[in-house]
């Protein structure tokens, strides 16, 4: 039998350039003079990271979350907030030292976003279809008013997070340092990813997207299987947000805007769910066309829309049900 | 007090009314169609700029109403026509995206076209003003208004269901969709019927909503997210449902935002961050009554096939 996620070693090789890409990337795109790609590929890979994150619960397990943002919004406060609380020198609920140490805050914003993830999942997952994507993004968005109306953190506005976490006396403020860094952690969580996808927990995983009844008759108890995927997802997710507060070095409300949750959809959904690596390419092509498109107009959703449209409408399967549609001679 | 109370009960029910007239189409849509539809918001939206464009150009309401109902419609059919009917046979996820994209086309065109800046349309004069409806206590005409036509359309769309043939094939298509097409029925046109029925009462929302709101791009999702709640609440593809669900979720939530401040305000010391956290309290009010219903009844309080 074929086993998807045992890699050929043409896939092997591939991932290896891949790797060797991604490290040359800086240095190459400093020699040619375009120093901002440094800084563009660090936030690509970070939302490589959210976007396999969702991908775990959309693309293996088959739950359509719509409020996968949420988690990486409050992965993100939790940083800026355990930042804030060193700043004011007054701890958290009167117990909790804030803290700026990267390999603390950044944990932190994982167990917190895994602590919200398991609670909204422990309710949304009695319900499935429809309503299970009504349910994830009316939570989202009760957790997007919950910070506006934290005014103690911005609010509204935002809260800023003066410099980036301290991690072994690196210059963490250098864009270059903390390219590797995220290049580190992207590359460890999906190392993870591969692990999980090809364990008996992801086989659980991927049988039930397929026929959950079925799964259910097995004598499986499929709710906890879906949560601790639901769960696992929104850590990855709380990770994402603890890097992206401290690569901008600010967090705000709509980090956990709807939208947000949409366009990772879209990032998953243009990569391909379901695959490995399918969501590091749907975030590279989302980036890119932002980039590019905003280069032009400020309106770059405009394009986006249509662009989506088409993508489901016309070409299933994502990027590479696209280029298996312009190799196979558009059958 | 007790006056005041009954102020914001109808303030509530005014509300209710607003997001029965967005939760009905949205469940009739899902519970017969089977296609869950992020734009509904923007055929609000639609309704509500239309709306109020034609009642500046014109000056007169009576004309906003048919303008913003007539814009939803059309809007509604071609969506349907050029986008939705593609998706009748493909699973949640790909609906999802598709009208995803169809929020993001219509935020994006009506901001290009119409601009960023809010628009303001003004109560018609002859709803504006308060009449005295108890001894004592006034409220306003136009917010009145509203909760009567909100109330006789409910009736509408009952005996719509409950009494015509229309309304029996809509049944039908709810309970075993295949098997109404097995029997013959252009299901293709009553979809399409349903869909544009959903875009009217969305339009008509949007219409009346103009004068209460600024009518600004992103005021759809705002309501379609709130819609959900009510439809999660009521129970999906329930009429009923989504006429209890949406008293509920707008009593509750009108109720919160007026009464919490006094209680916040009497256990913090700042009284400004008071009123912003309280404000942030109320408006996460209703995702815990939606919580609280999946831990009761995870189906909803009216279930469509129970």
């Amino acid at each position: 039998m074929h086993d998807p996620f045992k890699f050929s070693g043409k896939a092997l090789i591939a991932i290896a350039i891949l790797i060797a890409a991604l490290v040359a990337l800086p240095f190459i795109a400093n020699a040619v003079g375009l120093p901002a790609t440094t800084p563009l590929a660090t936030r690509l890979l970070i939302y490589a990271i959210a976007a396999g994150s969702l991908n775990l619960v959309l693309g293996f397990g088959g739950m359509i979350s719509f409020g996968h943002a949420a988690f990486y919004g409050v992965g993100g406060y939790t940083v800026g907030i355990l930042f804030q609380h060193v700043r004011i020198g007054e701890p958290l609920f009167g117990f909790i030292p804030g803290t700026e140490q990267f390999l603390i805050a950044v944990p932190a914003a994982i167990l917190v976003a895994g602590a919200f993830a398991l609670l909204i999942g422990a309710l949304a997952l009695r319900t499935s279809g429809v309503q299970f994507i009504m349910i994830t993004l009316a939570f989202a968005q009760m957790l997007f008013f919950l910070f506006v109306a934290l005014k103690r953190y911005g609010g509204d506005d935002g809260l800023i997070i003066r410099r980036r976490n301290a991690l072994f006396g690196l210059n963490m403020r250098d864009d270059l340092t903390f390219y590797f860094v995220v290049l580190i952690v992207t590359i460890g969580f999906y190392l993870l990813l591969w692990r999980i996808a090809g364990s008996r927990f992801g086989m659980v995983l991927g049988a039930i997207r397929q026929n959950e009844r079925r799964v259910a008759a097995l004598g499986i108890a499929v709710y906890r299987y879906k949560l601790a995927a639901f769960t696992i997802a929104g850590m990855g997710a709380g990770l994402a947000g603890g890097l992206v507060a401290n690569y901008a070095r600010f967090v705000s409300p709509d980090m956990l805007h709807w939208t947000k949750s949409g366009e990772l959809m879209v990032m998953v959904i243009l990569g391909g769910a379901g695959t490995l690596l399918g969501p590091l390419f749907g975030a590279f092509a989302l980036v890119t066309l932002e980039t590019v498109l905003s280069g032009w107009t400020e309106r770059w959703q405009l394009f986006l829309g249509p662009i989506l449209l088409l993508i489901i409408l016309y070409f299933r399967g994502g990027l590479s049900g696209l280029f298996k549609f312009i190799g196979g001679g558009g059958k | 007090m007790s006056l005041l109370f009954v102020e914001q009960v109808l303030n509530g029910l005014q509300l209710g009314v607003m997001l029965f007239l967005l939760a009905a189409g949205l469940t009739l849509i899902f519970g017969i169609m089977g296609i869950i539809n992020l734009a509904h918001g923007s055929l609000y939206m639609v309704g509500a700029y239309a709306g109020s464009i034609a009642a500046s150009a014109t000056g007169s309401f009576l004309l906003a109403v048919p303008a913003g109902l007539a814009a939803a419609a059309v809007t509604g059919l071609a969506i349907e026509y050029i986008v939705i009917r593609k998706l009748y046979d493909r699973d949640h996820l790909d609906q999802v995206l598709a009208t995803y994209g169809l929020v993001l086309l219509f935020n994006e065109s009506i901001s290009l076209i119409v601009g960023r800046q809010p628009l303001f349309v003004g109560v018609p004069p002859a709803l504006s003003g308060s009449i005295e409806i108890l001894p004592g206590m006034t409220f306003s005409v136009y917010r009145l208004t509203i909760i009567v036509a909100g109330l006789v359309i409910a009736a509408g769309l009952y005996a719509l269901i409950q009494r015509t043939r229309l309304g029996m094939l809509i049944r039908a298509g709810a309970t075993n969709r295949d098997m109404v097409r097995a029997l013959g029925v252009d299901i293709k046109l009553l979809y399409t019927l349903v869909f544009g029925l959903g875009a009217l009462l969305a339009g008509f929302a949007g219409v009346m909503a103009g004068p209460l709101l600024s009518v600004q791009v992103g005021m759809g999702e705002q309501i379609l997210i709130m819609t959900f709640v009510v439809v999660v609440v009521g129970g999906v593809g329930s009429i009923r449902g989504a006429l209890f669900g949406a008293i509920v979720v707008g009593l509750v939530d009108t109720l919160l935002r007026a009464f919490l401040p006094q209680l916040v305000r009497g256990m913090l010391s700042d009284p400004s961050e008071a009123d912003q956290l309280s404000a942030g309290l109320a408006s996460m009010g209703v995702y815990v009554l939606m919580a609280i219903v999946l831990l009761w009844r995870p189906q909803g309080l009216f279930p469509a096939r129970s």
